[in-house]
């Protein structure tokens, strides 16, 4: 069963520095396809660091890797802007210009324990 | 390649040369006005028309950060008000805070070839510059705001006077301004440092900086007349707006005693009544002040009914306006150098203190008698648009006109003016002085505002009309710098025009002195700050005298 | 590494708003490359270090394939020209001057333009439209704050010098002791690595700052808040009441917000409740705000729009005069909604940060691209630039995030052109076609648009 939690994409160091490489660069890709979630959560979903997720909602899905963050509270991840949260934000912009872009529900589940191989 | 042009048979009003409405041919080549043209000239036959220099505006609002922040604030005056493109030229937007190319282009429009900003930081001199880069047709330049610049004060304080006059000069070179302007000298650190307070008497010691504003004002109209500008200080008093600030801007005309300064808006400055009451009119004791005293010049800063723009670097009167209706309100601090407030307003008929202001500013015309010294202005936008001129022109010129408009507003207003009694009416040649000559001269600006030989062609011709507000609102043509930038009402071509500035001379010593301010208190670097030749684009130094 | 090392003082970093003018780069002058940069925070070196040259790079590309620049700009002109609703988007990442070329050719193409601007803090200009700002340059901040509050915003990641150079830690004249001088507070949902640097860290819940906003707003007034207050904020009321009394006692106070008031539900609202409190505060002291702004020069480009059009972003020509409305001229809108048939993108990677249908309408149809490199958008565009960066290989001017203006020094020369020599030529390009189109064939555009009119009447 997935479970519903609030995604929150932002900025992060390295996402800053990774992004002067290249966004085509792997060092980019892997800092922007990585979601962080608080211990407890991950204790209390069974999650462990490096685990495969799929994040999904009506609008896509994205599969990221999961690792433990601090500072954040129950049932929220943080994941730095790119591509990945890209694939989940809507398109409609309530007349406004801006699509909601941190502030985002999502369906939660583990794919696959096992890491890629880069 | 040479383009002669002949502007034939037209009624021309050339103050400066004592030419009052003569039949008379020009001759332009080259961008000049020349007394006989080397080659066969395009003729435009002009009989019966009015010929008279470009319009000179001495003080407006129309670029730098101020400006831009008050269009971003008002998409809902833009809106109703479009500018399109044509062949040749740019679109834009209009209401009272137009866009660059709008600006140039309603300037033109309206006949006028020259306008000045009126207030700039020195740290956005180089938006500034960027934005009058982008406002075509006209000449413009720039006044730099200098009056609570922390540096200076802490000179005055120390009493390090020649070194005040090298900073003031290295500051001019350094933004590539015009001249210095004063707002609200000493209000700044109050306002900013002490919880939004004002400073409230010329006299008032600044606990801060210990010199009042009074100290302020000499220390500049020493230095600017030492440095031999053009055009002397640029004053907006301390305590616009407020009841009984005729006795400030009594007191600060006689600090300059006989040397010159301008004073800016004087119309805002002329209440009699007391703090915190309604205003009553000071007309008369500021216009007989301004007629004995022949080294002071002025702009009247008329105030026309309807939508308005306050933009100001005199943030607590945007914060006391703001008060009245506690809509949208800006508020922006310059470091070290300024403030800047901007509320939207409207001038209202039936508001009494609206219709005052109006009352005023058409008396202090009325009872000048020098109309090279008072300056036709609405300090754009703040009392209305300069697109309200021509209106303004006819409300001068035609007394029925102005008895009509006078019953439309607040009578109790009026009756406390003596507007009913003056039945004054400017003629065109006092008009041509009030619009051209006047402020050229008072510029500083020798080749502008008069047709002699050797002046710039910037020519405005009109159709001779009855009704004196859609003659001066529809030039015929306008040339510009010889370019006939529009022919039959219609813009022909597009110009970019020229920008004016200064360079006084100064030791350099002083950037000694200055540098380390700036690496303590400053949060750009000192290398970084002065605006570099790369901005000028087309651009003319105006020579300094030094006394 | 050659030996021929320049040093190039005062030079300016255009990564983030702060656009901090204190670097001293060295530059291997052979190699092209800084090889160092004194002063810069992490993003900067990265920026500095990354930003080379890859001499191989063609200037040009058609279609994926090397072109002469003279073919590409003949093609960009081309495409601009033929299009009903060309699109220009990004900007925030080049030179003033180079955003006022990108206007030129909406204007003339009767296209729309817009900037990152509207994903930013977009709805931010739009709070301010509606209630105004009470506002300062950074330096103020430095000389006279003894009350700094950041909201949903991170600067020790974004932002890493703003703590240092201008807000937190910054001497003044009347902070001399920095810090000490100081009171910081962070809010935000979840505790960033910023709030170490605040005396105070709130948490306040996801999609709640507009009611703790306004909650604020009401206790300033003296107004008492329902108790529930606190199950919706998360926030207690002494909590609250606390940062009011903070506020109002200060002498000079600063609100710094971040993205996390403009992209959560609430966007403008969020954004002017905020401004509203800096304002009513201004009834008890001196209080000002100011967004962080993020790339470079984005605060140039509302600048120049706003000073060339009336509007800070998401402006629309076809009418022969800008027109203003988001939701409509914004680009995720034009894109999501298909009404865009060509796009010209500079220093802007929408293909990699766009919702999906954005993204997916944005490779359907030409994309004129300019970037200084490779990116997901210059990868599906039909014609692509490289081009200079700007601050390393290019002078011209950048807005700080407080309107500063900031003339940038070249650092070294690169073999590809600037934006705004590439978007000047296409500007002239595009006016050539314009006019020719109109001189020919003027009576059939207006009855094509005739035609349009009446079709879209309902």
């Amino acid at each position: 069963m997935p479970t519903n939690m609030l995604l929150v994409p932002g900025r992060s160091k390295q996402q800053g520095t990774t992004l002067n490489k290249g966004k085509l660069k792997a060092d980019y890709q892997q800092v922007t396809s990585t979601v962080e979630m608080s211990q407890e959560d991950m204790q209390h979903l069974g999650f462990s660091e490096g685990d495969r997720l799929r994040l999904s909602n009506a609008i896509g899905e994205a599969i990221v890797t999961c690792t433990a963050g601090t500072g954040l509270p129950a049932g929220m991840l943080f994941i730095p802007y790119g591509p990945q949260s890209s694939q989940l934000m809507e398109s409609d912009t309530a007349g406004s210009g801006m699509p909601l872009s941190k502030h985002l529900a999502v369906d939660v589940e583990k794919i696959s324990s096992i890491q890629p191989v880069t | 390649m040479t383009d002669c042009i002949q502007l034939a048979g037209g009624r021309v009003y050339d103050p400066g040369n004592g030419i009052n409405g003569q039949v008379k041919d020009l001759f332009i080549e080259n961008g000049i006005i020349v007394k006989s043209p080397s080659a066969t000239p395009r003729r435009y036959a002009l009989d019966g028309m009015v010929v008279m220099p470009g319009g000179v505006d001495i003080h407006c609002h129309i670029a730098g950060p101020k400006v831009n922040l008050a269009r971003k604030l008002q998409p809902e005056d833009h809106r109703h008000d479009p500018h399109p493109a044509t062949a040749c030229t740019r679109s834009g937007s209009g209401g009272t805070v137009p866009s660059t190319f709008a600006t140039g282009y309603r300037y033109a429009a309206l006949g006028y070839t020259t306008a000045m900003e009126a207030a700039v930081t020195p740290i956005g001199a180089r938006h500034t510059i960027e934005e009058l880069h982008d406002t075509p047709v006209i000449d413009k330049g720039f006044y730099v705001l200098l009056g609570n610049n922390i540096f200076l004060q802490q000179l005055l304080r120390e009493k390090r006077t020649e070194e005040f006059k090298q900073a003031v000069a290295w500051w001019i070179n350094a933004t590539k301004a015009y001249t210095t302007k004063l707002v609200n000298p000493g209000g700044d650190e109050p306002w900013k440092g002490k919880k939004n307070a004002n400073v409230t008497h010329i006299d008032e010691q600044s606990d801060v900086f210990e010199i009042t504003p009074r100290q302020i004002i000499e220390a500049f109209i020493d230095s600017v007349n030492a440095l031999g500008l053009p055009h002397p200080p640029h004053i907006h008093c301390n305590n616009l707006g407020h009841s009984g600030n005729v006795t400030t801007t009594l007191e600060t005309m006689k600090t300059a005693a006989d040397r010159r300064v301008h004073l800016a808006h004087i119309q805002f400055h002329s209440y009699a009544g007391e703090l915190g009451k309604n205003p009553k009119s000071a007309a008369r004791e500021i216009a007989e002040y301004v007629n004995a005293h022949p080294n002071i010049t002025c702009d009247v800063g008329q105030v026309m009914f309807g939508k308005s723009t306050i933009m100001t670097a005199d943030a607590p009167l945007a914060y006391m306006l703001r008060g009245f209706k506690k809509g949208k309100w800006v508020n922006a601090d310059t470091e070290c150098e300024s403030g800047c407030g901007i509320v939207p307003f409207n001038y209202q008929e039936h508001v009494y203190v609206h219709a005052l202001q109006w009352a005023i500013g058409l008396e202090l015309f009325l009872l000048s008698n020098d109309p090279w010294r008072i300056v036709l202005s609405t300090d754009h936008p703040n009392g209305g648009s300069f697109m309200s001129y021509p209106k303004l022109i006819r409300l001068l010129m035609d007394s029925a006109f102005r008895a009509e408009e006078i019953k439309r507003v607040n009578q109790k207003a009026i009756n406390q003016t003596m507007l009913n009694e003056l039945d004054r009416e400017y003629t065109l040649n006092e008009i041509a002085i009030i619009t051209r000559a006047g402020p050229a001269r008072a510029l500083g600006l020798n080749n502008k505002g008069h047709l002699a030989a050797g002046a710039d062609a910037d020519i405005t011709v009109y159709d001779d009309m009855e009704d004196k507000e859609a003659m001066f609102n529809a030039p015929r043509y306008v040339f510009k710098a010889g370019i006939p930038v529009i022919e039959d009402h219609e813009f022909r071509q597009d110009h970019s025009g020229k920008f004016l500035h200064v360079e006084p001379g100064y030791d350099d010593g002083i950037v000694r002195q200055v540098r380390p301010f700036f690496e303590n208190y400053y949060s750009i670097e000192f290398d970084n700050y002065a605006v570099n030749d790369s901005y000028l684009h087309d651009h003319q130094i105006i020579a300094t005298v030094p006394g | 590494m050659s030996a021929n090392i320049n040093v190039i003082k005062n030079a300016t970093c255009t990564f983030c708003g702060c656009v901090c003018d204190d670097m001293i780069l060295s530059v291997d002058e052979e190699a092209k490359r800084i090889i160092k940069s004194k002063n810069a925070c992490v993003l900067g070196r990265a920026w500095f270090a990354e930003h080379t040259i890859d001499e191989a790079a063609p200037a040009a590309l058609i279609d994926g394939q090397p072109a002469s620049l003279d073919e590409a700009i003949e093609q960009a002109a081309q495409t601009l020209a033929r299009a009903r609703f060309p699109i220009i988007y990004g900007l925030s990442d080049t030179t003033c001057e180079a955003q006022r070329q990108a206007v030129a050719i909406a204007d003339i193409s009767r296209g729309n333009i817009d900037t990152t601007t509207s994903v930013c803090h977009g709805p931010s200009g739009l709070a301010f439209q509606g209630v105004g700002e009470s506002t300062m340059t950074l330096g103020e901040v430095k000389n006279r704050a003894d009350l700094v509050i950041y909201w949903g915003g991170n600067p020790a990641e974004s932002h890493p010098r703003h703590f240092g150079r201008y807000a937190v830690t910054a001497k003044g004249m009347f902070t001399p002791k920095g810090k000490k001088d100081r009171t910081v507070v962070v809010v935000d949902v979840r505790k960033t690595p910023s709030a170490p640097a605040a005396n105070h860290f709130v948490q306040v819940k996801p999609g709640k700052d507009f009611e703790l906003l306004w909650a604020l707003r009401a206790l300033l007034k003296g107004r008492s808040l329902a108790e529930n207050i606190e199950a919706i904020t998360g926030v207690s009321q002494q909590v609250m009441q606390m940062l009011v009394e903070m506020m109002r006692n200060c002498r000079y106070g600063v609100l710094f917000f971040g993205m996390g008031l403009t992209m959560t539900r609430g966007r403008h609202f969020n954004s002017g409740a905020l401004l509203a409190l800096a304002t009513d505060l201004n009834e008890y002291t001196h209080f000002v705000a100011k967004p962080v702004r993020g790339h470079g020069n984005v605060t140039g480009a509302d600048n120049v729009l706003s000073w060339q059009t009336g509007y800070p972003f998401g402006v629309n020509f076809s009418r022969g005069f800008p027109r203003f409305n988001p939701g409509e001229f914004t680009t995720v809108d034009v894109l999501a909604k298909q009404d865009a048939d060509a796009a010209l993108i500079i220093a802007s990677d929408p293909a990699a940060n766009f919702p999906r249908a954005a993204i997916d309408h944005l490779s359907n149809i030409p994309v004129i691209c300019l970037d200084t490199k490779e990116t997901l958008t210059s990868r599906l565009a039909h014609v692509a630039f490289r081009t200079a960066t700007y601050g390393i290989n290019t002078t011209g001017t950048v807005y700080r995030m407080d309107d500063v203006p900031i003339t940038l020094r070249k650092v070294y020369d690169s073999p590809f052109p600037t934006d705004e020599e590439i978007l000047t030529a296409i500007k002239q390009r595009v006016q050539e076609l314009v006019q020719a189109r109109s001189e020919s064939s003027h009576i059939v555009r207006r009855a094509d648009a005739d035609e349009q009119m009446t079709a879209a009447m309902p």
